[in-house]
C-alpha cells in the first residue's frame, strides 16, 4: 500500500495548505483535501486534521468541527485501526471528539504564543517516531489554547501505557518547566491513543519540512507514517 | 414549551482566563477587596415539548454533547414553562 495523504479542510482551517504543500512538494507523497461536508475519505489511509480555528473556535475549540460530516468517517476510521494526526486545532478537535483523552485549556500566561520550541520523543510509536526514539525536535507552535489538561487518574494512565509521544524541551533535550512555553501537565506535547494509531500534537510538524525555509526537523513524523504503511504493505505480501 | 437556562462552571481546579483577567482588572482599578473572579457561560433557549422531564432530558443531553465539556466544566439547568418563545 502506497501512503495516502488526506488533509481534512474545516471552514477556519488555515494550516491546511501548509500540510499539503509539505507532504507533497516536500516529501513527494500522494496527499489530497478532504472537504467537511464529505461523507468519504476517498481511500486515504492518513488522515491529517490541520490547524486553524474551526468554525471560529465558538464554544469550545474543536467543538462544532467534531460534529461535521466527514468526523463520523474520521471516527469509524481511527477505531478501525486508521492512522489519524491531529495538528494544533486538529488535536483539540480530537480530543472534543472523544478520540483522543483529555482537553487543550487556555494558556497559562493567557498569550497567544508563537515560536519555534524544542520537543523530545517521550514514547514509542512504531506508527509516528520509529527510529527517533529520544530524538530532539525544533518545530513551531502557534496557539492561544496549548495547555493540555486531564484529571489525575487519566494522567496515570497515559503515563503508564506509555502514551505521551511528544514533551516540551530545551534545546540540549532537558525536559523542565521553563520549556514549557504554557503551563502543559507533565510538559505535554502530544499524545497518543490507547491503540496507538491516533496521535494529537500543539507544534506544527508541517511548518518545519524545509530546509530552504530554514527547518525540516518536522519531517521525521511524516516519513515515519508513510514507512509504516510501506512496511506493512511488504509484511501482508510476504 | 420551555424556556431553558444552562449555565457553565469551569471547575474550581481549572484556569478561568477570563476570570483572571478581570481580577486584573480590578485590581488596576484599585479595588482591593475583590478577588476569585470567575467568569461563567449562561446560555438560554426554547424547547418545544410539554413534559418537563423530556424537556429536562433534551437539554442535559444537547449541554453534554455540545454546550459544556464534561472534562473540564459542570453545568446546571433551569427550566421555566412560557406559553411561547
Amino acid at each position: 500500500m502506497k501512503p495516502k495523504f488526506g488533509v481534512v479542510v474545516f471552514p477556519g482551517s488555515n494550516c491546511d495548505h501548509d500540510a499539503y504543500y509539505s507532504l507533497k512538494h516536500e516529501l513527494g507523497y500522494e496527499v489530497e483535501f478532504l472537504w467537511h461536508k464529505e461523507h468519504s475519505l476517498n481511500e486515504c489511509n492518513v488522515i491529517i486534521l490541520p490547524g486553524g480555528f474551526s468554525y471560529g473556535d465558538y464554544i469550545r475549540c474543536g467543538a462544532v468541527a467534531k460534529l461535521s460530516p466527514i468526523m463520523n468517517e474520521v471516527v469509524k476510521f481511527a477505531n478501525d485501526g486508521g492512522i489519524v494526526l491531529g495538528i494544533c486545532n486538529g488535536f483539540q478537535i480530537l480530543c472534543e471528539s472523544g478520540l483522543l483523552p483529555g482537553v487543550l485549556l487556555k494558556n497559562e500566561s493567557l498569550k497567544f504564543i508563537c515560536e519555534d520550541v524544542y520537543l523530545k520523543v517521550t514514547g514509542k510509536s512504531e506508527i509516528f517516531t520509529n527510529g527517533h526514539n529520544s530524538k530532539v525536535a525544533r518545530i513551531p507552535i502557534a496557539h492561544g489554547e496549548g495547555n493540555y489538561f486531564i484529571e489525575p487518574d487519566g494522567l496515570d494512565e497515559l503515563e503508564k501505557n506509555g502514551q505521551v509521544l511528544f514533551r516540551y524541551c530545551d534545546a540540549s533535550g532537558e525536559i523542565n518547566k521553563s520549556a514549557n512555553p504554557h503551563g502543559s501537565l507533565n510538559s505535554i506535547a502530544g499524545i497518543t491513543s490507547g491503540q496507538g494509531n491516533v496521535l494529537g500534537m500543539m507544534p506544527h510538524p508541517e511548518r518545519a519540512c524545509s530546509t530552504l525555509l530554514g527547518n525540516d526537523d518536522g519531517k521525521f513524523i511524516f516519513s515515519s507514517i508513510a514507512e509504516f504503511i510501506k512496511k506493512k504493505e511488504v509484511e501482508n505480501v510476504l | 414549551m420551555f424556556k431553558a437556562k444552562v449555565i457553565i462552571k469551569r471547575r474550581k481546579s481549572i484556569l478561568d482566563p477570563q476570570g483572571k483577567a478581570a481580577e486584573q482588572g480590578a485590581e488596576l482599578l484599585g479595588f482591593k477587596n475583590i478577588g476569585h473572579v470567575r467568569i461563567n457561560k449562561e446560555v438560554e433557549f426554547f424547547v418545544n415539548l410539554d413534559s418537563r422531564d423530556e424537556a429536562m432530558k433534551e437539554v442535559k443531553e444537547f449541554s453534554e454533547k455540545l454546550l459544556a465539556n464534561p472534562i473540564m466544566e459542570d453545568f446546571e439547568v433551569f427550566l421555566e414553562e412560557v406559553d411561547e418563545a
